[in-house]
């Protein structure tokens, strides 16, 4: 085949690609399509890969191979072993490993190209790194916090934020110095190690109970760093699915800031959580231990009852658990739901992959708009390790620091019962006036044990 | 200056991307957020690509190596990314029915 043959051919392969890329993330919009649309993408991948393998610029494929079994190997590995109470931490790690890849890229068409790079490219080149490099370390740090490696509270130090923007001001200012000192390659460099460092302090400051915005702006920026590249490399499949993933995740932060009624830049910079000195008045009364059996009983005989998880559940690994209380009670004949916060967990939708993997059919799982109306029809509602998502505080008191963040109305419903490891406060350290409320009944323990003794309750009665 | 010129069909493909990218995403329920998230992250590894040619072009011996880590790093995200997607995906179930008819949407 003639070149100018085989790179028009090359060329269509890529257009193929990007087109089944959208095709396969159309099919996300439902359940029932979704794995329909993943083979869609799969194949456009492999269409990719095999019209890039067939380019001219490549003369040995040793290394090619080598880097394609090792990949598969360990990505197959941790495809097929990782717990899906595991998923935040793997995602996070993933987007360090796609960062990377991209941040490699680009270190490497620099060194190939020193000193005589076109503005343009030097400039997607430079994003490139900067984004790879920065969301490199950001990502590895989001998951040691989730894997409990590196401790979930904020780390803080005094003038942290003056501290980052100097540092991220430094970064910029090496990164336009490119495009002046062209020769001076030590500044490439220099930029490269700037963003690994101003990742890790990116992310230091963030409480674990932030981070499904971490997330999906980790998310986003690896999505854009391969966008980056495919400016840098002239590569339109790669600017496609780059940007489709950092629109994705971009679109995913604004939801999640939406759902905590706070802007990103609170999120990176407001350390919340690390406030352990609260305003406003403590609170009076007491909470109110029922014994388990009651709690059974009011189960029972309840007309509908409506889950509400946290990331307790996935800590106590009780989604399981839950779903042989929830079978018990329809058996009875009790109506069953899951009322799930969109940042409830660790990451966007943690809840209901949890729940699904324990076989909820997803048409019990019910969002915040539309479970709300339904919590003053509701007998009782069961809160497994959610905490802020369920405070009234946020409704209530406009000095709460998580004023005006939806929440899911519990104590609307007749009875909140909140399953508690201990008397402590929630990760966000805020006290939590739900708990003192009239309405609400504690049952203190770890939530599995809790619920495998309530299912044996119910089934007794 | 030319060059810049080769820089807008780039643009008008990131842009139009981006619009797309914007409609098709704001589809996807909450429920499916998890593995739209992983989905995205196996495609996004599409950088394997530009990790590929570097690893195997022979340009010198740093681009190689670099390329060939690129390799790795990304292959290990599209298999994995996929596996795992697809391990989520199944097991988002509708309510079983008693009798034995699933419904096809």
């Amino acid at each position: 085949m003639s070149a100018i043959g085989l790179k028009t051919l090359i060329e269509l392969l890529y257009l193929l690609s990007g087109v089944l890329f959208i095709m396969g993330l159309r099919g996300m919009s439902h359940p029932d399509t979704a794995r329909h649309g993943m083979f869609y993408a799969e194949f456009g991948m492999l269409i990719a890969i095999v019209g890039t393998l067939m380019q001219r610029e490549i003369v040995t494929y040793d290394w090619i191979i080598a880097g394609l079994v090792i990949g598969s190997v360990a990505g197959l590995a941790m495809g097929l072993w990782v717990p899906m109470t595991a998923m935040p931490q793997r995602t996070a790690f993933s987007h360090a490993f796609g960062a990377a890849a991209a941040a490699l890229v680009g270190i490497s068409e620099y060194y190939r190209h020193t000193g005589h790079l076109e503005p343009f490219k030097l400039g997607a080149l430079g994003f490139e790194v900067l984004l790879g490099s920065l969301t490199t370390t950001g990502s590895l740090i989001a998951c040691g916090k989730l894997q409990g490696v590196l401790p979930g509270k904020p780390l803080v130090f005094k003038g942290q934020n003056v501290f980052n923007m100097t540092l991220m001001a430094v970064t910029v200012g090496s990164f336009v110095s490119l495009f002046v000192f062209a020769q001076a390659t030590w500044v490439f460099y220099l930029m490269i190690g700037l963003a690994l460092v101003f990742g890790v302090l990116l992310v230091i400051p963030i409480g674990s109970a932030d981070m499904p915005v971490v997330m999906s702006l980790l998310n986003s920026y690896a999505g854009l760093a391969s966008a980056a590249t495919g400016f840098a490399l002239d590569n339109k499949v790669l600017i496609i699915a780059g940007t489709l993933d950092g629109f994705s995740g971009f679109i995913l932060s604004i939801l999640m800031c939406k759902a905590m009624n706070r802007s990103i830049i609170n999120v990176l910079f407001g350390a919340f959580g690390s406030v352990t000195e609260q305003t406003g008045a403590a609170q009076t009364g007491e909470m109110r231990e029922m014994a388990l059996e009651d709690v059974a009983t009011q189960l029972a005989y309840a007309r509908q009852v409506v889950f509400v998880p946290g990331y307790g559940m996935a800590t106590a690994q009780a989604q399981h658990v839950i779903r042989e209380l929830a079978d018990a009670l329809e058996e009875r004949g009790v109506t069953v739901k899951y009322a799930i916060h969109p940042v409830a967990g660790r990451m966007p939708g943690h809840m209901n992959v949890l729940l699904a993997e324990a076989n909820v059919p997803y048409s019990e799982l019910y969002e915040l708009e539309q479970i709300n109306p339904d919590f003053p029809s509701t007998d009782v509602a069961m809160i497994v390790g959610a905490n802020d998502v369920v405070n009234p505080d946020a409704r209530d008191n406009p000095g709460s620091p998580i004023a005006g963040m939806p929440i899911l109305e519990v104590d609307r419903a007749k009875l909140a019962v909140v399953l508690k490891r201990g008397k402590g406060r929630g990760f966000s350290g805020l006290e939590n006036p739900l708990f003192f409320k009239e309405k609400t009944a504690m049952l203190y323990g770890d939530a599995k044990d809790t619920l495998t003794r309530l299912v044996q309750a119910v089934v007794k009665l | 200056m030319n060059n810049v010129l080769l820089l807008i069909p780039s643009l008008y493909v990131f842009v139009l991307a981006a619009f797309l990218g914007y409609q098709v995403i704001s589809r996807v329920p909450p429920l499916l957020h998890t593995p739209l998230m992983s989905a995205t992250n196996a495609i996004s590894a599409i950088s394997l690509v530009g990790s590929l040619v570097a690893a195997g072009a022979n340009y010198n011996r740093v681009s190689t190596i670099l390329g060939f880590i690129a390799v790795i790093c990304a292959t290990t995200n599209v298999v994995g990314g996929f596996v795992i997607t697809d391990r989520m995906l199944r097991m988002f179930k509708r309510r079983p029915a008693p009798g034995k008819k699933s419904g096809e949407a």
